[in-house]
């Protein structure tokens, strides 16, 4: 074959070893030579990444229409300063998000080049090697059985080019999957239900030892957060994409995983692992604020639960039907299966995450859970109105 | 000429190689036991990966009487040697000889479904272990259960083949390989309790 | 053997219902595939029908077509239906039909236990979808299974599965697994016996070396499956601990057993895929398939190292750093024996004469697709990419571009490849071409967006999604995607049905082919060749056709 002459065995090696030191200089030089190689490959079904990402970022000023706005003031410590950070993997704003990023474009680089070439080899054979519309002869094209050099080359390359990809991820697990807690650390729990998040703050510097909230995590930036997942019934997943990657979420098999907030705003994710009827409606919001503010977030939560003597009507139902069964409200009830409600109102939302907390949606919410989240764990107690008022009412007060 | 025609004059004889493949009943059972072998292979790796987990008692080395599961795998090991004998019997065309060691086989084997369920027995009277009691009893009764359960199917086999002897069915030349390949199933019986005698009863006895 | 009568009786002169008796009680091997054929399509119309139903769900955020049970029943049995009633009777149904043809054989090596096979796959997948009216069991819960196909434990507990959704699920699947495990058993025993003279194994055509290793891997996948589903069903009937998290049972073991199936299982979907382009790429190149031995090679790698690369589907369970680095080391290695078949059927095209009929169409852009699912295949190897990737709808993209941009267009071009072979008669091209236009289409509107929507954070198994998430203008596209794919099938479908009645006579060679089946008539009588063939090198026919210039001087 002609391509005897063109691919000799010592060429190939030569070739390789080249690429294989090339490949290997670029990873392990600066982030700056990742940038590098993410230019070199801005082709084909990169552009397109690159057309329909942008295309994406207005988004990003719309999502106002995701729940955010709600609370009134700015300064309340409730409200997350700064933007609504979007799940978009490509924009990272923690150490972990970031590694998987850059990582991330050398891997589509180096897919995105053998894409052009291998698509390149289909389309050159498709156009000109296809049958001439008027050529009618019988004569059989040259038979060709195989070339060994050609298929050691096929075999060789393939090989370097995983063992390039398994240095480079091998090296960024070892970074990424950390065993103990960064230093310095904030200790949460996050514990996943069907199909909500509960997060116990298990930290020395939390006053009083223990902070238990529900959906919203509140974190201080640029201080790693150390999260211990556990789970109370099936398999979830805790992912929040512009902070770190994906961690399964186990019964029977604690997991770990850590992010540091870079940036104050509202992250967004939501569970990952198929969980059951609402696993759609089992999303994740992680707020990042200054220390300062963090710090006046945790004070709020560790003061003693309201009693307000107005609403003792919606407090005595509220004890009285099935909602102390499962939901914690200090010094009234102690529940274990539903979400802590003892601050309810320092909360943006209700149901995890599905919908704003405003009185007329938590009205409606307690009336018919069904009808917001169908196949929620929350039942209907079949309230009447009045009922319904007071226990809203009472609901509204726990600050 | 046809196509026929023209490959058998143009082409060299000493391109047709004659086939010398082995019979399709060996290569079937061959895979049927393969395939059985990682059937296995899943309740043995769960009943290493139990092993010690279990969050309640009985264990295993509360209740395991080890001396009448050896006289147990005694019988069923000898049950492997009587077959080859009955086989070699068939060979020989050598009826009566054939049908003393299928009774015999057969009879091995039988001892060893009265031991396991002896022993099961013990378990479920005395010990108050079933399936549900903890990890031990669940990983326990569905490996030596469904090891029993091949035995069973073995056996039925067996006696089957048996009574079609004494029915005068079982022809030598004819029937030979079928009864060969029963006995290859009755030998993967005996080879899986091997193992399931090494996991549950040597490697799950450790503390 | 006695010599069969070369043309089969007439069928006109034979009444409806003895039709139907006889392809029932039919112990023949290519009625019997093309039963698997015919049923396996019709469970991909049905499982289509989900997928239609779960498209327009998703068209718009916060949308109410269905209920999140109902949409959560759709993917369940979309994926179940896809993989196990679609995906390997289709194959597992070529197979049957084209190994004994190819082999120069008579029929498979156990022709009743092929005919058991057929009808316990058949019964096994009626045993699910009974589950749509028998689900409600005793306790009025229930309907058609809501585990997902792969059923992590502990959702398929009966704490959290209440009703017999999911034994119908274990039951329907382990029954048509049985069936699926007799047809490997007999496709080994035929090709390992039944071969013609001079029919070596190194002269055998791809596609019966491709099912060869399917049928290993069918052997030792499928029964870790069942034991699997064994210890689930004693788990939920006798009140057994082996995935109950509260007795210290681990539903991670579960996951690991089920991917040791599970892994396999994707190779044995695309495996016969690959050897029913390894046949027609060739043909229609008019050249020889390039390096037969390191193809050969290559699949009994794949094969090999496809048993030690499960656990890339748990990256994010949080197993020890080494044991993920082995895994995507692994993954990445079988990234090689697939390049090199790529490579390989690149190569048998260059320098070809390349006659572009459907049925080439379809394999080229079997090419093209499954390299874009290679490549983010490899994409999703490496690990921590795959923490941000993994159960995201980028991973329902990269399955879809492997199952239903490989194999399925496979399946596709080998229809059109083998439908005047199995029935005399040439599908029609015109017809053809608008199909492959229609499936080229509606495949990338669907799936190719679904990359996009992974990578802005949504996650597989949703049954809807919040707006201002940047999700909605991708689910849009991708359902719009979907009315092509509708076209493309009743397009297929009409085609199939009109070349029946009055398509256009193929005789026994159509495409001028080099293997064994087109040495008999078309449709094959009922014992397949007059007289047993003999074969000198792997392709016989080439040597026939040129005597002056046969392939077995090049061996």
């Amino acid at each position: 074959m002609s391509h005897r002459g063109a691919l000799g065995v010592q060429n190939i090696f030569a070739g390789a070893t080249l690429f294989l030191r090339r490949a290997n200089q670029i990873y392990y030089s600066t982030p700056v030579s990742i940038l590098f190689m993410k230019r070199i490959f801005t082709g084909g079904f990169l552009a397109m990444c690159f057309v329909v990402l942008p295309l994406c970022a207005p988004s990003n000023a719309h999502a106002a229409t995701e729940i955010c706005s709600t609370s009134a003031a700015a300064s309340s410590p409730i409200a997350p300063n700064g933007p609504t950070i979007l799940p978009n993997i490509f924009d990272p704003h923690g150490p972990a998000a970031r590694m998987i990023h850059d990582l991330s474009w050398l891997v589509l680089g180096i897919c995105a080049g053998l894409f052009l070439v291998v698509e390149g080899m289909i389309f050159y054979g498709v156009l000109f090697y296809r049958r001439k519309k008027n050529d009618q002869s019988k004569d059989e094209p040259r038979q060709v059985y195989g070339s060994n050099p050609v298929e050691i080359a096929w075999t060789i390359i393939p090989l370097l080019i995983v063992f390039v990809l398994a240095l480079t991820t091998v090296r960024t697990i070892r970074s990424i999957e950390l065993t103990e807690a960064p230093a310095g650390a904030l200790k949460v729990v996050a514990i996943g239900h069907q199909w909500w998040w509960e997060y116990r703050y298990m930290d020395d510097s939390v006053p009083g030892g223990e902070v238990v909230v529900a959906n919203e995590l509140h974190v201080p930036i640029n201080r790693p957060v150390w999260l211990r997942l556990e789970s109370a019934d099936v398999i979830h997943s805790w992912w929040v994409p512009a902070l770190a990657g994906k961690m399964d979420v186990i019964p029977n098999h604690t997991n770990h995983t850590w992010f540091t907030a870079e940036t104050e705003g509202l992250y967004l994710g939501q569970c990952a692992e198929y969980c059951g009827n609402q696993h759609a409606g089992m999303l994740l919001r992680v707020i990042a604020s200054k220390p300062a503010e963090f710090d006046a977030w945790l004070q709020t939560q560790v003061a003693p639960t309201v009693n307000d003597t107005a609403v003792a009507m919606g407090r005595d139902i509220f004890q009285e039907y099935a909602c102390s069964n499962c939901h914690t409200v200090k010094g009234v009830s102690d529940g274990q299966f539903a979400p802590d409600l003892t601050h309810l109102m320092s909360r943006q939302t209700i149901a995890s995450g599905v919908a704003p907390l405003d009185p007329t949606t938590l009205r409606a919410w307690i009336e018919n859970p069904q009808a917001l989240k169908p196949g929620c764990n929350m039942p209907s107690l079949q309230l009447d109105p009045q009922e319904l008022n007071a226990v809203t009412a009472y609901l509204l007060t726990l600050r | 000429m046809t196509p026929q025609e023209i490959s058998m004059t143009s082409i060299p004889h000493t391109h047709l190689i004659p086939s010398s493949a082995p019979s399709r009943g060996k290569v079937g059972m061959a895979c049927l036991i393969f395939a059985e072998c990682w059937f296995f292979a899943g309740f043995i790796v769960a009943y290493l990966f139990y092993i010690g987990k279990s969050s309640s008692g009985p264990l295993p080395r509360e209740v395991i009487d080890i001396k009448p599961v050896l006289v147990n795998s005694a019988a069923l090991i000898a049950s492997s040697f009587t077959v080859i004998a009955a086989l070699r019997g068939l060979a020989r065309s050598n009826m009566g000889s054939f049908r003393f060691w299928m009774l015999l086989t057969i009879v091995l084997g039988g001892y060893f479904i009265y031991g396991t369920a002896m022993e099961w027995k013990g378990f479920i009277v005395d010990h108050h272990l079933t399936i549900s009691t903890n990890l031990f009893g669940t990983t326990y009764y569905s490996l030596v259960g469904f090891h029993a359960f091949h035995v069973i199917v073995g056996l039925c086999l067996l006696t089957a083949i048996l009574v079609l002897s004494l029915m005068g069915h079982i022809h030598v030349v004819r029937d030979h390989l079928r009864v060969e390949l029963v006995s290859w199933y009755w030998h993967f019986v005996d080879a899986v309790w091997i193992v399931v005698f090494t996991t549950v009863y040597i490697v799950g006895m450790r503390p | 053997m006695t010599t069969a009568p070369i043309h089969p009786t007439s069928e006109t002169s034979i009444g409806f219902g003895s039709r139907v008796h006889s392809w029932v009680i039919s112990v023949d091997h290519k009625k019997l595939g093309m039963m698997y054929i015919g049923v396996g399509l019709l469970f991909f119309v049905i499982g289509g029908l989900e997928a239609t139903l779960m498209r327009l769900q998703l068209l718009k955020p916060l949308n109410d077509v269905l209920t999140p049970h109902g949409f959560n029943q759709m993917f369940t049995m979309h994926g179940t239906t896809m993989v196990f009633l679609v995906g390997m009777p289709v194959l597992l149904g070529f197979g049957n039909y084209l190994i004994p043809l190819m082999i120069g054989a008579r029929d498979m090596a156990f022709p009743r236990l092929n005919a058991f096979g057929l009808w316990l796959f058949i019964f096994g997948g009626l045993l699910l979808y009974y589950s749509f009216i028998g689900g409600d069991g005793l306790y009025g819960m229930g309907g058609a299974p809501d585990v997902g196909w792969f059923a992590y434990s502990p959702l398929t507990s009966k704490a959290f599965s209440v009703g017999h959704a999911t034994d119908y699920w274990i039951l329907g699947i382990m029954v048509s697994g049985f069936g699926s495990m007799t047809t490997a058993i007999n496709f080994m025993a035929t090709i390992v016996c039944m071969r013609c003279p001079g029919m070596t194994f190194m002269r055998m055509p791809l596609f019966v070396w491709l099912m060869f290793t399917v049928g290993i891997l069918v052997l030792l996948a499928l029964p870790v499956l069942t034991g699997a589903q064994v210890m689930l069903l004693f788990d939920r009937f006798l009140g057994a601990h082996f995935f109950d998290p509260q007795q210290q049972g681990s539903v991670i073991f579960w996951q690991h057993l089920f991917w040791f199936f599970g892994h396999p299982e994707v190779y044995i979907l695309i495996l016969p895929a690959f050897g029913m382009i390894c046949e027609i790429i060739p043909v229609f190149s008019r050249k020889v398939i390039f390096g037969y031995p390191l193809m050969v090679a290559a699949t009994l790698s794949i094969a090999f190292i496809s048993l030690g690369v499960w656990v890339h589907h748990m990256f994010s369970v949080g197993l020890p750093p080494w044991l993920n680095s082995i895994f995507a080391a692994s993954t990445f290695l079988i990234a090689v024996p697939t390049g090199m078949k790529m490579f390989n059927w690149i190569g048998t095209m260059w320098g070809g004469n390349i006659r572009f009929t459907v049925s080439m169409m379809f394999a080229t852009g079997f090419l093209v697709m499954f390299l874009f699912g290679g490549l983010t295949g490899i994409m999703l190897a490496v690990v921590p990419f795959d923490w941000q990737l993994s159960d995201s709808y980028f991973v329902v993209g990269h399955f879809h571009y492997v199952l239903f941009g490989g194999t399925m267009l496979a399946v596709f071009s080998a229809v059109f490849y083998w439908f005047p072979k199995a029935t005399g008669r040439l599908l029609s091209e015109p017809m053809g071409k608008w199909t492959f236009w229609m499936f080229m289409i509606g495949l990338t509107l669907t799936f190719f967006p679904m990359h996009l929507s992974g990578v802005l954070g949504m996650p597989r198994r949703v049954y809807t999604y919040q707006p201002g998430r940047g999700f909605e203008l991708w689910n849009l596209i991708s359902s719009s995607g979907v009315p092509f794919q509708i076209v493309g099938v009743l397009l297929l479908v009409t085609n199939i049905i009109k070349s029946l009645i009055n398509g256009r006579v193929a005789g026994p060679d159509p495409w001028d082919a080099w293997t064994l089946e087109w040495a008999t008539s078309s449709p094959p009588p009922s014992e397949n060749f007059p007289k047993i063939p003999t074969c000198t090198s792997p392709r016989p026919l080439w040597d026939r056709k040129h005597p002056e210039d046969p392939d077995c001087f090049y061996e």
